[in-house]
């Protein structure tokens, strides 16, 4: 396959940024986005001109490093991670503009590589559990309800990745927090810190500057990992019940 | 093995510091949150869509003539009486409804002001649909804000109004209205815009105060849908009549 790409190309996060055009050739279907980027910069690197930056770790859709909008679409085409995005998704000849994620709480590094700590910030605040350390405990001795576990299965799916803040026009990670919220949220483990966990992420999420939630719905439709829209509901469910219990 | 002191150390020093300086009220927090903002946008709007659904079957008299659609209005006033005071329910509502628009309008405002800034940057590939719910949000609720102004100046004060605006005679009043051009346009075009506020309003307002889950998601879109057209068509439905001389 032979490609015409246009890439996001900008030096750091205070330089202008500009696209910049790129023929790619030799491209097989079977390789994924990555592979094909890694293919560019092969050439660029022979050609003595820099290589594009772009995140990516373990290019098996479970890190959650891979990011990268392809075509106006968080992830490109499909609904998995770019990493596990293949080649045979488009034709031979088609351009394709790749852009890094766009959101004030994640700013441009390099190239296509965003700063995605603002959500490190927002697990601190309160993505973690006070249970106390030491060995496994007995795996009977807390008894989860069958629902209870698919649901927080279900939210414990989400890489991180920030696809949902790049998707959402308003710059909002409301799906990214409620996957967190949620995770723990449900389960007896989780319990002890229910309400301050919800209060402290949501105002960390604020704190960073991403943007409200107008349920577009955006943020689920590019979610590599499935999250479902409904979930910022149960969150939003959750905020109103601690604001309530107020016990901080 | 003995479980020496090292136990009640450990334990000291795994716990997890909270922080300690004062917490602000929850007041406070409410209104500093994108969630709490966004409870009061719900909260408002679905006062206001109440007060709609009020307001269309007080319209849709005016199909049974001059005599009942003008008692209603006068009945308008007399509610609540003898218990209140001629008129004091009314206003009752009206500071009311007054309260709702002003809470709406400025959690509208903060909240979209603070979107926009939290994705300063638009992707050089655009997806035009990406936006659209939040788009005629934004658009809409500005055509309603400058509508409400507009229709009361028009039909409670007369400031506007063409034709002998005279109190106590609505029938007469809303047939002048219809009669011009204009008052037509911004009639409808108003409506519309209801019909879409509502159709995203609705649905959008149960996930806000946590009601929305996958189960109930079909059923809260049907109800989104029938409101938003049942609300349209019985609004539109008068300045039609006027135009086609079944209200005269
Ligand atoms: C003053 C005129 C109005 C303005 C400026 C306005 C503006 C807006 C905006 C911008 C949103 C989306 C905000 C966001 O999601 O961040 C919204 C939501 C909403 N509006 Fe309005 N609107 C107005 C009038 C109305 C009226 C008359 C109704 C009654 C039917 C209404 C009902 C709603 C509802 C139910 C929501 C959903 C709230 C939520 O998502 O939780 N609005 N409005
Ligand atoms: S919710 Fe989905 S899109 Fe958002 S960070 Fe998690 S995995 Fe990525
Ligand atoms: S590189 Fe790990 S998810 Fe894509």
């Amino acid at each position: 396959m032979k490609l015409n790409l246009r890439v996001w190309r900008q030096q750091n996060t205070d330089a202008e940024g500009a696209m910049a055009t790129y023929e790619v050739d030799g491209i097989s279907p079977d390789m994924s986005f990555l592979e094909m980027l890694d293919t560019l910069n092969e050439d660029l690197i022979l050609r003595g001109e820099e290589p594009v930056a772009f995140d990516h770790d373990c290019r098996e859709g479970i890190c959650g490093a891979c990011s990268l909008v392809i075509n106006g679409d968080a992830h490109g085409p499909e609904r998995t991670t770019t990493c596990q995005l293949h080649m045979r998704s488009f034709r031979d000849g088609d351009t394709i503009d790749v852009e890094p994620w766009r959101a004030s709480a994640f700013p441009v590094v390099k190239d296509l590589v965003v700063d995605r700590s603002a959500f490190d910030r927002i697990i601190q605040a309160g993505g973690y559990i006070s249970a106390p350390t030491g060995s496994a405990p007995e795996a009977h001795a807390t008894p989860v309800p069958k629902p209870d576990a698919d649901s927080a299965f279900e939210h414990a799916e989400c890489i991180g990745c920030g696809a949902c803040v790049a998707a959402c026009p308003n710059g909002s990670a409301m799906l990214f927090t409620s996957a967190k919220v949620n995770h723990l949220n449900v389960l007896p483990q989780g319990a002890p810190e229910r309400e301050t966990r919800v209060l402290d992420m949501v105002a960390a999420m604020d704190d960073e500057g991403f943007g409200g939630c107008t349920l577009t719905g955006e943020c689920a439709t590019a979610c590599p990992k499935g999250i479902p829209l409904p979930s910022i509901a149960a969150m939003n469910r959750e905020w109103l019940r601690a604001t309530r219990k107020a016990r901080r | 093995m003995t479980l020496g002191p090292s136990v009640g150390l450990m334990a000291l020093a795994t716990r997890t510091e909270r922080r300690t300086e004062p917490q602000p009220s929850m007041t406070r927090i409410f209104w500093r949150s994108t969630v709490g903002k966004k409870t009061v946008m719900a909260l408002s709007g679905l006062i206001m869509l109440g007060y709609l659904v009020a307001h269309v079957m007080g319209n849709l008299k005016i199909f049974f003539g001059p005599g009942e659609f003008n008692a209603y209005g006068h009945w308008l006033r007399t509610m609540g009486a003898p218990v209140l005071h001629h008129s004091w329910a009314l206003w009752i509502v009206r500071v009311g409804l007054l309260a709702a628009v002003i809470g709406h309008a400025v959690s509208a405002y903060q909240l979209s002001r603070r979107d926009i800034k939290a994705r300063p940057t638009a992707y050089v590939h655009k997806r035009p649909r990406a936006s659209y719910a939040t788009r005629t949000m934004r658009w809409g609720g500005i055509i309603l804000a400058l509508f409400i102004v507009w229709h009361i100046l028009d039909l409670t004060t007369g400031t506007v109004h063409v034709g002998g605006f005279e109190e106590g005679r609505p029938y007469q009043n809303v047939v002048d209205t219809f009669s011009t051009w204009y008052g037509n346009v911004i009639y409808i075009v108003a409506m519309l815009a209801v019909g879409l506020h509502v159709r995203h309003g609705f649905w959008s307002a149960a996930q806000t105060l946590g009601a929305g889950n996958a189960r109930r998601d079909r059923a809260l879109k049907a109800m989104a849908n029938g409101l938003a057209l049942v609300l349209t068509a019985g609004f539109v439905s008068v300045p039609v009549a006027v135009m086609t001389g079944v209200v005269s």
